[in-house]
């Protein structure tokens, strides 16, 4: 079991190795270029809708969860801060690459299991042509950048269901909203989402596409590979999350100091 | 480009001792098979007995654990994904399921090595995957996917892709398994065709007696990861093998009998 594991990690760390190499070869080869555009369209323009239906509803529990509270001691006006904050440093980013794990991760993870067991990318290898340039940096690559993209669209639509839900629901001033919100969500906090956002994206193209290229064979191995991948770019998002707010956090205080929400 | 000159007499192709095991199963134990320019080998053998992957590992796909390769007087088994690049170019592969890429049309996947390794212009990528497709009979299907054409047509666009570089040797794997006897024969007519008109050295891997006995210049029968028998094909209608007897005559053995009346 335990050298399995190690097995497995170690042709994982090998298969990023060969996918970083390709990745970085590929932007400066334009016959790579045309692979990228169509993977620019299935995970990113695709998957606009989802995610910005998902940071929306994001933002709206937020806000229901805590008016109550803040109510009670008086300081509803200060609900932006918690909200915004929230949705732009922790949940848009995490949600929005679980979703994407979900919605891409899947889709990867069975259209290249399905090309490993109907033998296409020993097809490809067969005619020369290596199947991580060929199929993998693309589809990664396309991971890693509009993962940070799709999240500012869940940012940007969480902000509006809290909004909604604060403003229009509860009727809470817009103006003293928005100002706790100016004060409390800082560009350093916008960033920090963006930046997991970018690991969170590179860990689920990796997962899915490895997750893929080795299942094993017949529609099972497609299934049960596509079900290990989504588990494991779950877990392992919300793990990098733990780590990279740790860091990110200590950064902060090491930079702007402590500041309070309250 | 291609150098398949007649006279030269030194073997294309060469496995030295290799052996090959997926965890408990040896797959390959031990062989030594030596492919001559501008000959057609069958090799036939039970399911398992390792037929494809013995293809695979000549054409790189699969890396012996022990034994040697070579290719044209170069050693190819310890040979990178990147040097072997020019070595695959030299090579087409015909999967046993086509493996077509059902992402791309039909002229997108015969064009595929062209658009890939030739730099020629689209142009010109048209016109030579307009060649090969009248080649293997199938003039004017470029536009349709490879979902939209039957099983013996994928085979014979895959056929088309596999010699769309003009490749001096072309591996078989089982071409006319799952093939009504009649399409069946015309892959058959097709590889006797590529031998003929392009002098392509081919492997073909088979259970088909017929079509081994049709294609095959040389038979080379596997049984449990070793050569059990290398003739021309009239020494296997006549041999006294029962391993070999059994096989060509396709009889079931006392054992398999007995076990189905066990049961």
């Amino acid at each position: 079991m335990l050298r399995r594991t190690i097995d497995i990690l170690g042709d994982f760390f090998v298969f990023t190795g060969q996918t970083f190499y390709w990745m970085t070869r590929g932007v400066t080869h334009r016959k790579n270029w045309r692979l990228l555009t169509p993977q620019l369209y299935e995970v990113g323009y695709k998957s606009l809708p989802v995610i910005m239906i998902t940071g929306a509803f994001v933002g709206m529990v937020i806000a229901v969860q805590a008016v109550e509270q803040f109510r009670a001691i008086g300081m509803e006006e200060r609900m932006g801060s918690i909200v915004n904050l929230s949705v732009v440093r922790e949940l848009g980013p995490v949600l929005a690459g679980i979703m994407l794990a979900g919605r891409i991760g899947g889709a990867l993870t069975a259209e290249l299991g399905t090309m490993n067991v109907t033998e296409q990318i020993d097809a490809l290898r067969s005619m020369g042509v290596n199947p991580i340039r060929y199929l993998v940096a693309p589809r990664v690559l396309a991971c890693f950048f509009l993962t940070p993209a799709l999240t500012l669209f869940a940012d940007f639509t969480g902000a509006m269901g809290g909004w909604f839900v604060s403003v229009i629901l509860e009727g809470i001033a817009p103006g003293p909203y928005w100002d706790y919100t100016q004060q409390a969500v800082t560009t350093f906090d916008l960033y920090s989402g963006i930046i997991k956002s970018f690991f969170f994206g590179a860990a689920l193209g990796l997962i899915s596409c490895y997750s893929g290229f080795y299942c094993k064979p017949g529609a099972e191995g497609v299934g049960r590979a596509c079900t290990a991948a989504f588990v494991t770019s779950f877990i392992v998002i919300l793990a990098l999350d733990f780590m990279l707010a740790q860091v990110l956090q200590d950064i902060q205080t090491a930079f702007f100091g402590f500041q309070s929400l309250l | 480009m291609r150098v398949a000159k007649k006279t030269d007499n030194r073997p294309l192709i060469e496995l030295r001792n290799v052996s090959k095991r997926f965890g408990a199963l040896q797959v390959l134990d031990g062989v030594d098979l030596s492919l001559r320019r501008g000959e057609t080998t069958v090799v036939i053998g039970e399911s398992g007995t390792g037929k494809s992957v013995l293809l695979k590992h000549i054409i790189g796909l699969l890396r012996p654990d022990s034994g040697e390769i070579w290719f044209d007087g170069q050693r190819i088994d310890t040979l990178n994904e990147q040097s072997l690049v020019p070595i695959r170019r030299r090579m087409g592969f015909l999967f046993q399921m086509a493996a077509l890429f059902d992402s791309m049309t039909v002229g997108e996947n015969v064009g595929f090595p062209l658009t890939e390794h030739s730099g020629l212009k689209p142009a010109q990528i048209d016109e030579i995957v307009a060649e090969k497709m009248k080649m293997v009979g199938l003039t004017g299907l470029q536009d349709r996917t490879p979902g939209q054409i039957s099983g013996g047509q994928k085979k014979r666009v895959a056929l088309a892709r596999a010699i769309a570089l003009d490749p001096e040797v072309v591996f078989y794997d089982e071409p006319t398994t799952g093939l009504d006897p009649v399409r069946a024969d015309v892959i058959n007519e097709m590889i006797l065709k590529l031998k003929r008109e392009l002098q392509v050295t081919g492997i073909v891997v088979t259970h088909d007696m017929v079509s081994a006995f049709k294609v095959g210049d040389r038979i080379v029968m596997l049984n449990k990861g070793r050569i059990i028998a290398d003739a021309v094909p009239d020494w296997f209608r006549t041999c006294d093998d029962p391993r070999v007897r059994r096989f060509v005559d396709g009889r079931a053995d006392k054992e398999d009998l007995r076990a189905l009346e066990v049961g």
